[in-house]
């Protein structure tokens, strides 16, 4: 039996660091490079939250004079740097770069992941893409402003802001991320295939876990893609070359291009995009599956299920790419295709929100602010699940691409959501990190802000694009098809986003507040079941567990069991014998 | 026990946006297509998705509410239910299928036009609408980006016979008649764009190196706004049209009063050198993106007919003379005084002093009322179609038919 092996690295001795800065900057211990990841994370998305603040003050109150300064070419370079960052420099490295560091070694028994090195060089690479995105504001002509799906020609013609400096420092910043990120993915994959410790098999797994598994895999595969468009484009910029161009005349000026294709690019870059939906909502997935399981107190509903409908979602989503592309003039009967495969992701993705539900059925469910953020995913989530119903379906798309229905359904589904998913895993694990915890009258305003404020702006987002309101546009008020109503709703929207925006203020005070002051946390303040929670000390120190690494005897979720003293039992206390 | 303040949210959140579904005024326009089948698979989705976020909202609000922490309960422990389970998932296959099912009927639909559509070809450039009919044949010429030039704005292979008839329209004013079918031939010349008419419900992107698709049958006379649905680039959002369904007599009244390909040559009219070059260095620094030369007022920017002379309103409220040192200032520094009614988008054009002086040489001879005895006397050039382009414009209607 694997049981009884001896856990590779219980084996492989390991070399604290001696310096202050070998412990906390260079530092190769899997939690201090979470915390790096994701502080990074978030001080780059406060970035993107003020641009969008800009662009939503525009899209409310165009011609105010305070704006004037805000032209066509700053709005379009910010929903592009938005959209960019949220998208890859947030999300995707949060939820991997910081909960896949912390999670996945700590849940899996293990004393770090199996390349500490390699996992360092990770954040700091991860770091310099950052910088070199940055810096994107200080080249000449500014950031580029193609939008974040970057189509080309428009991407790098004359008629787009940024089409020269702006569109390599994104190009190259894209590039070296994914270097980053294979890096980190090598890691999680290799680290959850060869460290688990004794006992836990791939199905006592906490879900967590296996939402961060897949989606890796799915990073590995996807991320290339990107990788080769942003090569070839900067090919095509730079040295002429016509991998995307075909012969065009860009503002009056015939360009040297010729037999190039764009859909080739859109093809490439959405054979990426969708995978990344996915990269983003499978280890979000998992942390609510956790979230809710341990503070309902009671057993994830299917686990099972659960785990497949993940491998499930992870294997179609490689098949679905298309359904953004249903305008894009590909050719047509891929719309057969895609709409059918895009449609049948729902029924694997529709049976975790009912199991997610169907948890909290005769549970024992303790409101807790990382559950308050559980709850918000799960509902915002089924509103962004069923608009993705509408779109993936090709002919409701054909009205409805490129409106305001879509721009509200992304947010719903694959902005908001995961970011509710990190609050909730934030206020979760924070006392493991830091051994404080966070103030929860202080969490709980925070909560209220900001689900019922992103909910404000998005549902009724949706109904815009019903009448017809494209995205991207800098000015709609000279459109006569434009009621007077849908103004006053676009204030209204813009006044929640300034408010949403404004509360996240609470949360970062709360997060440096408590790190000093909050109350000091014990060792398992949820009682939960799963190893994180079963370290020797809090915080967990370099090398996470004492001489010997953890056994595991059971799975993350016996919670209530009958006949049992306490509610919960965590994964290293054995099983009865009888039993 | 607390009152869990999460589950009265979660009810009221439900049950608001429900409330809000069937209040709010933001629903598809009056349709003016064929395309109700998109609009009843859209009323399908809807119900089968209201239903399902209903149920599953305020089942987790009363869950939530009912099954609150009590010290020392225990929760059920059921860590699987394969009945219920498989339940489940058939119920959700079954709303699948009732969705996805009369939209791939719909899409079967839209991606075969009927066989007595007629052919329309929207070409698309930064950041302008152009229109055309294959005239009387019935067979559109060749085209290709390459041919592309100012007085080739539709890059009309040379010599090609089918062409010859091909009706061209370069304004942005588009008339189909009503209730015919019409197949939309769409054709790039720089970037991606997208024809929409959200009325019409159908879109599709034109992409420059491929000719795109989709067709559709107008069953209301009526003037649709149209819109660029595919970002493309600074001034996207001025990118409009308008589309004018008319009764066919009126369509075939207004369709004569095109020009053809044959006839754009032979109207084109020759302008001194030095306007020639002044037009040629303004059409390759993009100006004619934004700018017409025949009067046509675009949303980008004002017209450069009867741009010399005269005065002109600010956004500031002032009133300005056009004299020279304006329009100097206003191409290389055009942010500075932006006139009213139009958002400053236009980049500051690096020119040399010989080419700027081509381009304000240029702006001179644009005049709707031609100065007869000014520009004959130092050109010779006639006094029609300073710009070389035929267009609508009644004055300029050329020679032949």
């Amino acid at each position: 039996m694997a049981t009884v092996e001896v856990p590779y690295q219980e084996t492989v001795p390991l070399h604290h660091p001696k310096t202050w800065i070998g412990k906390y900057i260079f530092s190769q211990d899997h939690k201090i490079i979470a915390v790096q990841y994701g502080i990074t994370a978030m001080a780059v998305g406060l970035v993107a939250l003020i641009l969008s603040e800009f662009m939503r003050i525009q899209i409310a109150f165009p011609g105010w004079e305070l704006m004037n300064f805000f032209t066509a070419d700053h709005y379009y370079q910010a929903i592009t740097m938005h959209g960019m960052i949220m998208v890859i420099y947030l999300l995707t490295a949060f939820l991997l770069g910081a909960f896949g560091n912390f999670c996945v070694p700590l849940m899996c028994g293990a004393r770090d992941m199996v390349f500490p090195f390699v996992n360092m060089l990770s954040y700091w690479v991860y770091l310099l893409s950052v910088i070199i995105l940055m810096v994107s504001y200080f080249v000449p002509g500014g950031p580029t402003g193609a939008g974040w799906t970057l189509y080309p020609p428009q991407t790098i013609t004359a008629g787009t802001p940024g089409f020269d400096w702006g569109i390599a420092t994104m190009l190259i910043s894209l590039a070296v991320f994914i270097v980053a990120f294979t890096m980190g993915g090598l890691n999680y994959i290799t680290t959850i295939l060869q460290a688990r410790t004794r006992g836990l098999t791939l199905m006592r797994m906490p879900l967590t876990v296996w939402g961060i598994f897949i989606a890796t895999f799915l990073g590995l595969i996807a991320f290339p893609a990107l990788f080769v468009s942003a090569v070839m484009m900067l090919l095509d910029n730079f040295l002429g070359t016509s991998f995307f161009m075909p012969a065009i005349v860009s503002l009056g000026q015939p360009l040297d291009y010729s037999g190039g294709q764009p859909l080739l690019f859109q093809h490439l870059f959405w054979f990426f995009g969708h995978p990344e939906v996915y990269i983003v909502a499978l280890p979000a997935f998992g942390v609510i599956s956790d979230l809710i399981s341990v503070h309902a107190r009671k057993n994830i509903f299917g686990y099972r299920m659960m785990v497949w409908a993940i491998v499930a979602i992870g294997a179609l989503s490689l098949i679905v790419w298309a359904h953004h592309m249903y305008v894009a003039g590909m050719h047509p009967s891929f719309g057969f295709f895609f709409a059918t495969t895009t449609l049948i992701i729902a029924v694997p993705t529709a049976l975790k929100v009912y199991n997610w539900i169907l948890t909290l059925w005769r549970a024992n469910i303790r409101i807790t602010v990382p559950m308050l953020f559980a709850l918000a995913f799960v509902l915002t989530f089924i509103v962004g699940g069923i608009t993705g119903l509408f779109l993936g379906n090709v002919i409701i798309d054909i009205p409805l691409s490129d409106t305001y229905f879509v721009v509200a359904h992304f947010h719903m589904v694959m902005g908001v959501s995961p970011i509710l998913a990190i609050f909730g895993g934030i206020y979760h694990w924070y006392p493991k990190l830091t051994g404080r915890m966070l103030n929860d009258t202080i969490g709980r305003t925070h909560f209220y802000f900001t689900f019922i404020g992103t909910y404000a702006i998005y549902f009724p987002m949706h109904y815009l694009g019903f009448i017809g309101v494209p995205r991207r546009y800098y000015e709609t008020a000279i459109a006569d098809f434009y009621p007077v109503a849908a103004h006053n709703l676009n204030k209204f929207i813009t006044i929640a986003a300034l408010i949403v925006g404004v509360s996240q203020i609470l949360f970062i005070y709360n997060l440096v507040h408590s790190y000093f002051n909050g109350k000091k946390a014990p060792a398992n303040p949820w009682g939960a079941n799963s190893l994180e929670w079963c370290t020797p000390e809090t915080p967990p120190r370099h090398g996470n567990w004492e001489d010997r690494l953890p056994t595991v005897h059971r799975w993350a979720y016996d919670f209530g069991v009958p006949g049992e003293e306490k509610d919960h039992i965590p994964q290293t206390v054995p099983r009865r014998k009888a039993s | 026990m607390r009152i869990a303040y999460i589950a009265i949210l979660l009810f009221l959140v439900t049950l608001g946006s429900v409330v809000f579904n069937f209040t709010t005024p933001f629903h598809f326009d009056a349709i003016g297509s064929n395309w109700d089948l998109i609009d009843i698979t859209v009323y399908i989705t809807f119900v089968v998705c209201g239903v399902a976020f209903v149920a599953l909202g305020l089942l987790m609000a009363w869950w939530v509410y009912k099954f609150q922490y009590q010290d020392g309960k225990f929760s059920e422990y059921e860590p699987e239910n394969a009945k219920l389970e498989s339940r489940l998932t058939i119920i959700t296959t079954i709303g699948v299928v009732v969705m996805l099912a009369p939209g791939l009927v719909a899409w079967n639909d839209y991606i075969h036009p009927p066989s007595d559509a007629y052919e329309l070809e929207v070409y698309s450039k930064q950041w302008n609408w152009m229109f055309r009919f294959p005239g009387a044949d019935g067979i559109f010429g060749a085209a290709h980006n390459k041919y592309v030039k100012f007085d080739n704005p539709f890059g009309m292979k040379p010599e090609d016979p089918y062409g010859e008839d091909d009706i061209l329209i370069t304004s942005n004013t588009l008339k189909i008649p009503v209730d015919r079918p019409v197949k939309v031939l769409l054709r790039s010349q720089d970037v991606l764009h997208d024809f929409w008419v959200p009325a019409i419900r159908a879109k599709m992107d034109a992409v420059p190196g491929m000719v795109t698709y989709f067709w559709f049958e107008p069953i209301v006379e009526r003037v649709y706004e149209v819109l660029c649905a595919e970002l493309c680039g600074r001034n996207h959002f001025n990118m409009r049209g308008e589309m004018h369904v008319v009764s066919m007599d009126e369509y075939r009244t207004w369709l004569n009063d095109q020009v053809t390909w044959a006839e754009m040559q032979a109207g084109a009219v020759p302008l001194s050198p030095e306007a020639t070059t002044g037009r040629d260095i303004a059409n390759e620094k993009g100006c004619f993106a934004c700018h017409s030369v025949d009067g046509r007022q675009l949303a980008t920017g004002p017209t450069w007919l009867d741009i010399w002379g005269g005065t002109v309103e600010l956004i500031d409220g002032t009133t300005r003379e056009r004299d020279e040192a304006y329009i100097v200032k206003s191409i290389l520094d055009p942010h500075a005084e932006i006139v009213l009614g139009y958002t400053p988008t236009m980049t500051a054009v690096e020119l040399t002093e010989e080419e700027l002086q081509s381009i304000l040489d240029y702006m001179k001879v644009l005049k709707s009322e031609p100065a007869e005895t000014t520009i004959e006397d130092e050109q010779g050039a006639s006094d029609t179609s300073p710009a070389g382009e035929s267009t609508a414009e009644p004055t300029e209607e050329p020679v032949t038919d």
